[in-house]
């Protein structure tokens, strides 16, 4: 029997669900204090990032809160700068990467058994490719610029999503409510769009929570090496490789942003976790 | 002298200390068999756990004593357990595909129990054990059988070695959560013998937990009916299934179709609450047609009506007896020329395999046709080829005189209006994702372009046919119960306004009082919109109940097929009087 009138839409009822969890709580603090971090901290910055201002690896003092670096710069002020590349670039290559995947997959779990098989073995041999070579592969062979890192990042997340979007919508595809879809007509985008897509949401979602942390663990790998952004920008990559060689003296260049990166991926690893408990419970429910 | 002794038990949920079953008590004697009956989330299975000392996680016993055998099992520690389960009490599982373990050997299997229980006994006694319990479930013994992996053997033997494995340690009581469930009316008959021989033959006690009353009828000595975590009557067999007293127990047995065709089936409207949505006083007032105020305020109290036979319920002296409905006469169809669907030697295939082979049936309009068979059988291939949901197949499907496409998608939108599919599962049929306003306000979009408010409107009086509440439009499938997913799923097939609707075993996943309201109202449909039915089901006793003629398949051929009095009083084909032999009933 209906126990509430308004139709409500499932998936806000998942998240809301979601963040009653004490983990998506933490994570949720955690994320939503790094975001803010990134989005307003340059204005708070005390010194431009790309500013001289004492001797190179200068310990921390009053008006150095976190010390210099190995040029001179203040530490702060490059980490408050230095958020919003590797966070942004990691989103879009996320967003790029888990769509064209989730294209792919209900594209295959929907297509007849040969097409499928085609797509998922050539899927195969991308998935092949370790993710980090192949990135390394496309920025030294075209140059390092950052729509191209988000591109080739995105795109070796591509067949790891799909693999996960097609086992996940093929299950679906084997459900009696898609066959009484093909049964009364359907056409297959409809099918796709309207049947198959909001069974697969939770995977998505968790999904892409998981490429998000790869995203940012790539973007700093890139950065780190020296083929992601180039000098003086702040980068939080970056600043772990310029500063590494006076780790002993001056600990801080490297240390706060591998702790805001670190802290950033299990938050938002807390939040899919919790996701993908309280999803599990809807979606059996509606099995049997 | 009882092996089994429960009183006043009481299991909880641990948080929000919401009471799963309630002041449960019986008895079973040595050799004797308790029916435990009772639809789904009435607590049987939970009831059934307790007596191995097992709650689900979460759960708890809170009060009352379980007492097998002279060990109190209430409150004994993991360890007293243990040596207990398996030798002294032993269970049988709903599932044996599930249940035994598919890397183990069957010998390795039933050897299990007996190393854990008789360590003193050597291997060649054990052996010889294994050989004595696997010739009395009636299975093979030799070498070659014993090497064999649970994937080898049919449902019915596998659950047969399940039965073996519990009573090879011969235990003092048996219990059995549906363990025929899942299997065909001959093997589940074969399955009842053993249990019952081996009962008989060792005194063990049996509590035989199912929701299917015609089985306990079969098998129990004595039934206790259980509802919403109470038991509500409890007595011989006999004087709960023919001097029944509850309203409950009453309307349940009314509810059971009656392969001998005398009696019409009548539905309880509504649904079982669940264990938090209970209501004050007694549980089944809501559903009850003799509830007084009363009933609605306080909790009935146990009476004693004989020495074995007790109620619960404030009007054990004046409820109504409910009078079982005469059948009605089948209304006589009249054959066309162009029959509204007829099946011409129809060959059907999975890849190299053929699994249909030339079979023929027509449907007229407003007529019912069942097809009948065990799993395996065919019948819901077929059912496929005439929804053109299975395209492998080699003869013709014709609609009205007209060749119908293979494929749903070769088929005109006219025609795949016309023929309309409803699953057997009503949890797979429908969108989870999807309200069910929208599941089918899509259809009368698909097929008649209508949207807004006339579609509103329609879909409302599709609801009022299928008798569900107007509100139900903005609810998702998962707040829904089994009966009403499958009224929707109707709703839906109707919402196309068909000629002809196959039905796909659409009641086998829903509880008796549900299935019966379901039948209800496909009968009142056929009736007034003379829509044909194909309706397939492995359920002979409902066949007769709803069906005009009957095709009774076996092994991909249709080996019967005549008016449904005809083929029940005097069955041709030597399968057919097996089906009707080992189907359980009351009587």
């Amino acid at each position: 029997m209906s126990k509430n009138l308004k139709p409500k839409s499932q998936l806000r009822v998942l998240l809301a669900q979601t963040f009653k969890e004490r983990l998506a709580k933490i994570g949720g603090v955690i994320v939503f204090a790094i975001l803010a971090l990134v989005l307003f901290g340059p204005f708070f910055a005390p010194y431009a990032f790309d500013e001289f201002i004492d001797m190179p690896n200068a310990p921390r003092s009053s008006t150095l809160l976190l010390g210099a670096d190995d040029l001179g710069r203040d530490v702060f002020s490059r980490f408050l700068n230095g958020g919003r590349s590797i966070i942004g670039l990691s989103f879009i290559s996320t967003v790029l990467g888990v769509g064209l995947g989730l294209l792919i997959g209900l594209f295959a779990a929907s297509a007849k058994q040969r097409t499928d098989s085609l797509i998922m073995r050539f899927n195969d041999i991308l998935l092949a490719f370790p993710q980090i070579v192949f990135v390394l592969l496309v920025v030294s062979g075209f140059g390092s610029s950052i729509f191209l890192i988000a591109l080739a990042v995105g795109f070796t997340h591509a067949p790891r999503t799909a693999r996960i979007i097609r086992a996940a919508a093929a299950e679906v595809m084997e459900r009696d409510f898609i066959k009484a879809a093909i049964a009364v007509g359907e056409k297959r985008h409809r099918i796709i769009l309207s049947e198959l897509l909001p069974n697969v949401t939770s995977p998505l979602l968790v999904e892409f929570g998981l490429r998000m942390t790869y995203s940012i663990g790539l973007v700093a790998a890139v950065s780190f090496l020296g083929l992601g952004l180039q000098p003086p920008a702040a980068d939080w990559g970056l600043m772990i490789n310029e500063n590494r060689g006076a780790v002993t003296v001056q600990p801080w260049g490297v240390l706060t942003p591998i702790a805001a990166i670190a802290l950033f991926t299990i938050g938002v690893n807390f939040i899919t976790d919790s996701f993908a408990k309280v999803a599990i419970g809807i979606d059996r429910k509606g099995k049997e | 002298m009882s092996v089994v002794k429960v009183s006043n038990v009481d299991i909880a949920i641990t948080r929000g200390g919401i009471k799963i079953v309630e002041n449960i008590s019986f008895e079973i004697a040595a050799g004797e068999i308790l029916g435990l009956v009772g639809e789904s989330g009435s607590g049987k299975t939970t009831v059934s756990m307790a007596l191995l000392g097992h709650t689900r996680k979460g759960a708890v016993i809170e009060a009352g004593s379980i007492e097998i055998d002279g060990h109190q099992i209430v409150g004994a520690d993991e360890l007293e357990l243990r040596s207990l389960r398996g030798g002294t009490i032993a269970y049988v599982p709903q599932d044996p595909g599930t249940a035994l373990n598919p890397g183990l050997r069957i010998s390795k299997q039933i050897l299990e129990s007996l190393e854990k229980h008789l360590p003193e006994q050597d291997h060649e006694t054990h052996m010889a054990r294994v050989r004595e319990i696997l010739t009395e479930v009636a299975l093979p013994s030799d070498a070659d059988f014993l090497k064999r992996y649970p994937h080898q053997l049919s449902g019915g033997q596998q659950q047969r070695v399940a039965i073996a494995i519990a009573f090879a340690c011969r235990p003092k009581v048996i219990v059995c959560d549906e363990p025929t469930t899942g299997l065909d009316v001959t093997t589940q008959s074969t399955v009842l013998a053993t249990i019952r021989s081996l009962c008989r033959e060792h005194g063990v006690a049996a509590l035989y937990v199912s929701h299917d009353l015609a089985v306990v009828a079969e098998l129990a000595d004595k039934v206790a009916v259980m509802y919403a975590g109470h038991i509500v009557e409890n007595g011989d067999r006999d004087e709960v299934f023919f001097n029944s007293v509850h309203p409950y127990t009453r309307r349940l047995i009314r509810a059971l179709p009656d392969i001998a065709g005398r009696n019409q089936i009548l539905g309880i409207s509504g649904y079982a609450p669940m264990p938090w949505e209970r209501p004050t006083g007694c549980a089944f007032a809501p559903r009850c047609e003799d509830a007084q105020a009363i009933c609605s305020q306080t909790s009935p109290v146990v009476t004693q009506l004989s020495s074995t036979h007790n109620v619960s319920c404030h009007r054990h002296n004046d409820a109504t007896k409910i009078v079982a409905t005469p059948r009605e006469e089948r209304r006589a169809v009249s054959a066309t020329d162009s029959h509204l669907l007829s099946v011409n030697g129809l060959n059907g295939y999975y890849g190299s395999r053929q699994v249909l082979f030339d079979t023929n049936i027509h449907i007229e309009p407003g007529e019912c046709v069942a097809l009948v068979g065990e799993s395996g059988s065919g019948k819901t291939t077929l059912s496929r080829c005439i929804g053109g949901l299975h395209d492998d197949y080699q003869g013709d499907v014709t609609f009205f005189g007209k060749k119908l496409g293979k494929h749903a998608l070769e088929r005109q939108k006219e025609e795949r209006r016309d023929i309309q599919y409803i699953f057997q599962s009503p949890y797979a049929s429908i969108n989870p994702r999807r309200p069910i306003g929208a599941t089918i306000s899509r259809q009368l979009e698909l097929f008649f372009g209508m949207k807004g408010k006339e579609a509103q409107n329609r879909i409302n009086e599709l609801l009022d046919l299928v008798s569900l509440p107007h509100a139900i439009v903005t609810s998702f499938p998962d707040q829904l119960s089994g009966g009403e997913r499958q009224r929707v799923a109707i709703a839906r097939a109707l919402a196309a306004q068909p000629k002809l609707i196959v039905c796909d075993e659409i009641t086998s996943a829903l509880d008796v009082s549900v299935q019966a309201s379901v039948i209800e109202t496909l009968k009142k449909l056929q009736e007034s919109t003379s829509v044909g039915l194909l309706f397939v089901t492995h359920n002979l006793a409902l066949t007769r109940t709803i069906a005009d003629r009957v095709a009774v398949m076996r092994k991909g051929t249709i080996v019967e097929y005549g008016g449904i009095d005809a083929v029940f009083n005097s069955p041709k084909a030597e399968y057919t009087g097996r089906l009707l032999q080992h189907t359980p009933s009351l009587k």
